[in-house]
């Protein structure tokens, strides 16, 4: 299998659909020449044109407002947002326009968009650049949300996005990108919507999506040598959610820790402590915790590592579980 | 008036005296004129209708365009087979004009549709959140660039698109982010502007210390005023931005100077914040008087015309009120099963639930 960075993975996906699809457009700030500041869009203004991957102007909303028009067209944009914390401009229009489109023209106008944004800290970057902002999406109806952790999935999971016919918020996990790993070109992949087991086990579940699946894992590795088995579920979907595999494996631990960057109140782990508890109350031998961020704005790079759900944190959550 | 040009386009004076302006010239016919005068006369009947149907309780909400009819029918006139307009909210004179049938505006308004679920393929759908159809007017056009319908020799197989906003929305981040967008893109794409002079109750000069046209330049690109209550200066004006648009000559700026006679919307009291006599003088520079001397002065209409017009507005009013009784709710199922094109388990979970909990109360 050959091994690529997340960044490459996404790179030769998003050029499988360039080449698959002459409605799929490519736009954002300095995707062209630059090949975006991660460079994930390296190469593919040179092979496809400026008419199909498209330096925009300095305007989130502006990006996106006009590919609702593209989509409207009939075509396919997946445009880049080139930091998390410079998605709310383009708020209004993906809210208030892009989430609403299919249903408010009953159905007759679907938004196949792609909004791909870099997110997450643990880069050691500056304000507004280590955002989470997955929870205002995925409480958006009309909007899917997904998030790889590994490059496999990245491969796969941007394909499927772009053939997909509702808009769909593309979350990358930024400090990932670099992070190596298999890609199966031949394998048929899993669906979207999907969730995954990254790792089997029998006495918690961690769950966890994006950034934080890799931490998670090495802290089932830690925890093994204590002797104690963590299963680790990737969602890798946010919107919806893989009900049915989150509770299948909690249902056989019977203990569950939800693990994310995001802000504590009202995160992805309120809901899914919330749904755990209301389908499993009598199966679970002690309540869902969260190990998240903090409710304070994103700290400054120098103090992140105290932020952000690290290893011990979540051992400390284990514990806590395991003892109830 | 204040931010009215010396330069503003007029081919028609608020008397109806035909005047001639050195660069635009009315190229289309009496038949044209009549057909405007007939489109303005509906436009407006169906608008007094539907401000009477909001007062029977029958529409939640109703934005009147009384006024403003030059304005939206001079510019349908410059619309022809594969242009397409992307509306604000008030513009159900173009609307009609455009063969958009009256029970979807309706629906929108009684609440029975979310959005208008169906327009034809010239007439988007409304947009209520200020500005934000600029931008999907602007992505639309950059795709018919795309798609090879724009400059071609061929004249015939070109195409353009129009917006409309109004004077508020020119604050809007998402209308000048739009302006930006069509000129770096040289998108075919005519924005039209209906300065109706206030946003609710904000006057123009708090959303600008310049016309309005005079902003076009700024952005790199053509802006002109024109007469928004004069229909042969409009249509002039709007043909001659939409040839433009479909030669692949870019974007043009278009801004109607026009007076919003009625409320904001029904909900809306404009004895607050405006001066009677403003009114006043803006109902002697009424469109359709104006259109109406103008035809009767060249011989081409008279007093049974006009009866004869009246008629078909009556006739007009009885099918409004008709439709309204036609239009039926959005199921709960419809609701759901719009919300994705690609249907989710998670949702079609809730969608059980609902159906579930509902047919309880059915059994008993």
């Amino acid at each position: 299998m050959e091994k690529l960075t997340m960044a490459k993975a996404l790179n030769r996906g998003m050029r499988r659909a360039l080449q698959a699809d002459p409605k799929v457009l490519l736009a954002g700030e300095d995707i062209g020449k630059l090949g975006g500041v991660f460079r994930v869009t390296e190469g593919l203004q040179a092979e496809f044109g400026e008419n199909r991957v498209i330096d925009s102007p300095l305007a989130e909303s502006g990006i996106v407002g006009t590919a609702i028009g593209l989509a409207m067209r009939g075509y396919r944009t997946v445009m880049e947002i080139q930091f998390d914390g410079f998605v709310y401009p383009a708020f209004s229009q993906i809210v208030s326009q892009l989430a609403r489109m299919h249903g408010r023209t009953g159905g007759k106008v679907p938004m196949p968009v792609v909004i791909r944004i870099p997110y997450g800290g643990g880069i050691g970057s500056i304000e507004h650049h280590s955002e989470s902002p997955e929870a205002y999406f995925a409480h958006t109806p009309g909007l899917k949300v997904v998030t790889p952790s590994n490059p496999n999935d990245a491969y796969w999971m941007i394909q499927q996005s772009i053939r997909s016919d509702d808009p769909v918020i593309f979350l990358e996990p930024k400090r990932r990108y670099q992070t190596k790993g298999g890609v199966d070109f031949e394998s048929r992949p899993a669906p979207l919507h999907s969730a995954s087991i990254a790792r089997y086990g029998t006495d918690a579940t961690l769950l966890a999506y994006g950034p934080t699946v890799p931490t998670c894992l090495e802290a089932a590795d830690i925890a093994a040598e204590e002797g104690r088995s963590l299963e680790v579920v990737d969602l890798r979907t946010l919107s919806p959610i893989d009900w049915v595999t989150l509770m299948n494996s909690v249902s056989r631990t019977k203990r569950a820790i939800v693990v994310h960057e995001a802000h504590l109140s009202l995160g992805m782990g309120s809901e899914i402590a919330a749904r755990l508890h209301e389908e499993l109350f009598y199966v679970m031998e002690s309540p869902v915790l969260r190990v998240t961020g903090y409710d304070m704005p994103y700290p400054p790079a120098r103090v992140e590592h105290q932020y952000l759900p690290g290893v011990d944190r979540i051992l400390d959550a284990v514990d806590k579980s395991l003892a109830y | 008036m204040l931010g009215q040009s010396d330069d503003m386009v007029q081919l028609l004076t608020p008397d109806g005296r035909r005047v001639d302006h050195p660069e635009f010239t009315f190229r289309g016919t009496t038949d044209d004129l009549l057909r405007s005068l007939r489109d303005m006369w509906l436009g407006r009947r169906f608008d007094v209708e539907a401000i009477a149907l909001q007062r029977h309780g029958e529409l939640g909400m109703w934005p009147p365009q009384l006024g403003q009819e030059a304005a939206q029918i001079g510019a349908a006139r410059a619309i022809r087979d594969g242009d397409h307009v992307f509306p604000s909210y008030r513009e159900h004179s173009m609307a009609l004009a455009l063969g958009v049938p009256m029970q979807q505006i309706l629906g929108f308004f009684r609440g029975t549709d979310a959005g208008i679920w169906e327009m034809n393929d010239k007439f988007r759908t409304y947009a209520l959140v200020i500005g934000v159809q600029t931008l999907h007017a602007v992505g639309y056009a950059m795709g018919l660039q795309f798609d090879g319908l724009v400059g071609n020799d061929d004249e015939s197989t070109n195409s353009g698109v129009m917006v409309f906003h109004g004077d508020g929305a020119s604050s809007q981040g998402d209308v000048n982010e739009a302006y930006v967008f069509a000129a770096s893109y040289n998108a075919p794409v005519v924005f039209f502007c209906q300065n109706n002079q206030w946003a609710i109750s904000e006057p123009i000069t708090l959303q600008s210390r310049i016309p309005l046209y005079e902003r076009a330049r700024g952005f790199g690109f053509p802006g002109i005023q024109v007469d928004g209550n004069d229909v042969l200066a409009v249509q002039a004006v709007s043909e001659w931005a939409m040839d433009r648009a479909r030669r692949g000559d870019g974007p043009t700026f278009i801004e109607a100077y026009t007076y919003r006679m009625g409320a904001h919307t029904t909900a809306d009291d404009p004895t607050k914040y405006r001066a009677r006599d403003e009114e006043e003088a803006w109902r002697g520079r009424d469109p359709i008087n104006r259109l109406v001397a103008h035809l009767r002065d060249i011989d081409a209409i008279d007093d049974a015309h006009l009866k004869a017009l009246e008629e078909e507005a009556d006739e007009l009013g009885v099918r409004t009120r008709a439709s309204i009784k036609e239009l039926t709710d959005r199921t709960m199922d419809e609701l759901f099963a719009g919300v994705y094109a690609e249907p989710t388990v998670a949702l079609e979970a809730q969608r059980r639930q609902f159906k579930e909990f509902a047919d309880s109360f059915e059994e008993d």
